[in-house]
């Protein structure tokens, strides 16, 4: 009974992965890059606009994982109140199908956090600078942004 | 302590790294032209309060208490900060020691906010129990109390506690888990060597003397420095010029108060760095040690200004800002 539901256990732990592992790592993100906007605006709460837009970008992540669970929910048919029948190999593809947003989202989220805190530190000091501070967090979404692509394409070409 | 602690202190110290002085604000405090105007200048920029007399040493007070203040809001852990203090606390051993062997009663001697009290140190010292100081402080505490009951010799306590605190800055910079600490121990106890060497060549002091003054460090050698301080101050020079410190040198060559300038200067070097590190304790280090400069700066302009010296002269005495 069980092996024979196996298929869908991973499919639904891909899709599980995605969302925790890209939402814990938007999290941690959001939590490093807020702590230090909290530290400029308790000094200068005139750049609060500045610092919260900073303090978003690694939220990305978070909502890139929960598209590609979403997707999967959809493509395996839990969305629509019928499971459907996934052999243990599809169950196993859609898994890995979810990982790359993930684990890259986990790890680009974490270190989006650091960088936005980095560049947080320039408008505390140039505000005048703020586009082009915005611009190295920004560099990191690149890499999650990939992942999200080869997530949704391997997802979506998976036959169930 | 992971590094990533201290996010908000470092953000919120980038913001008001923005009010430090830099060398153009130094340079209008500069061309004020009398110590009133300078003392106007220092209120527009917000330094001292309502309740601040509008004299110097209540605004520089002012300003030296709200960098604690704010340090202390931001760190939990201000063990970091020991070393920082150590200078002020064997001063005020030694004005203890100074008091009780001389039987003075001089309180505005000490500096009050240091760990343990001014107080308790006299205490401490007036019933010899020396074990009650800090362990970096016993030893050194009872060779400079006996040196100064029997022989009277102020400047050999002074040399035994200078000493005493230069070794305990070494021994904390090596034990330090922050570079920060690492540096600032490191060239503290390098640029005090060599005022000492510079010093006690000037004096024509012995040999002895001057080994037993000096500290050691890793960026010197304390042997060579030693001997290069009784062969005179070129020596001084050509031993400097082969080390870190050879702008050092050159600062020498220039003059006395350029010399103390580029002391002064070594250390904002050391610190300069931290301006581009956003985690860690380091930029909360470096932004009190800033603000002693600058208020140390500011206080050498308005006594400049206060005894009508030069403008010329005020400058070369004004150490390089951190921002």
């Amino acid at each position: 009974m069980i092996l024979e539901n196996l298929g869908i256990v991973y499919a639904l732990l891909g899709a599980a992965l995605a969302v925790l592992l890209a939402g814990s790592g938007s999290a941690i993100g959001v939590g490093i890059a807020g702590q230090a906007a909290a530290g400029v605006v308790t000094e200068d709460p005139s750049k609060f606009a500045k610092v919260l837009i900073m303090q978003l970008l690694p939220g990305t992540q978070g909502i890139y994982g929960l598209l590609v669970g979403f997707i999967t929910l959809s493509k395996v048919g839990l969305l629509g109140g019928g499971a459907a029948a996934i052999d243990v190999q599809t169950g196993l593809l859609i898994l890995a199908a979810c990982l790359p947003i993930g684990i890259a989202g986990l790890i680009s989220a974490i270190y989006q956090g650091k960088t936005s805190a980095a560049s947080i530190g320039i408008v505390a000091k140039k505000p005048d600078q703020f586009g082009k501070a915005m611009l190295f967090p920004a560099m990191v979404e690149t890499y999650a942004i990939l992942a999200l692509l080869i997530s949704i394409l391997s997802v979506t070409a998976i036959q169930v | 302590m992971s590094d990533l602690q201290y996010t908000y202190a470092v953000a919120r110290i980038r913001a008001k790294e923005v009010f430090l002085f830099s060398a153009a604000t130094i340079d209008q405090l500069l061309a004020c032209k009398t110590y009133d105007n300078c003392l106007q200048f220092l209120a527009e920029k917000g330094w001292g309060d309502a309740d601040t007399p509008q004299n110097a040493e209540a605004v520089l007070a002012k300003e030296g208490e709200k960098t604690w203040e704010v340090v202390r809001e931001l760190v939990s852990d201000m063990t970091v900060f020991d070393v920082l203090n150590y200078p002020k606390l064997f001063h005020n051993l030694k004005a203890a020691i100074k008091e009780v062997c001389t039987e003075g009663n001089h309180s505005s001697i000490f500096y009050k906010d240091t760990i343990p009290s001014p107080d308790e140190i006299m205490d401490r010292v007036r019933e010899r129990d020396f074990s009650g100081l800090p362990s970096m402080m016993t030893e050194a505490a009872a060779e400079a109390f006996d040196t100064l009951l029997h022989t009277r010799d102020g400047q050999l306590c002074d040399v035994i506690i200078d000493r005493a605190c230069l070794d305990a800055i070494y021994r904390a910079g090596k034990a330090a888990r922050d570079a920060i600490i690492r540096n600032y121990a490191e060239s503290t106890v390098a640029v005090a060597d060599i005022k000492i060497a510079v010093r006690s060549m000037k004096t024509a002091k012995s040999l002895d003397f001057i080994k037993r003054a000096l500290a050691e460090c890793d960026s010197l050698s304390v042997d060579a420095l030693a001997h290069a301080a009784m062969s005179g101050m070129d020596a001084i020079r050509e031993y400097l010029s082969g080390t870190d410190y050879a702008e050092g040198a050159d600062a020498l060559a220039e003059s006395p108060s350029a010399f103390e300038r580029w002391c002064d200067n070594m250390i904002i070097k050391t610190i300069r760095p931290q301006k581009y590190n956003s985690f860690s304790v380091g930029p909360v280090v470096a932004y009190a040690l800033a603000r002693e400069n600058e208020i140390k700066t500011v206080r050498i302009i308005l006594s400049g200004k206060l005894n009508g010296l030069s403008d010329d002269s005020i400058r070369e005495r004004v150490r390089e800002m951190y921002v």
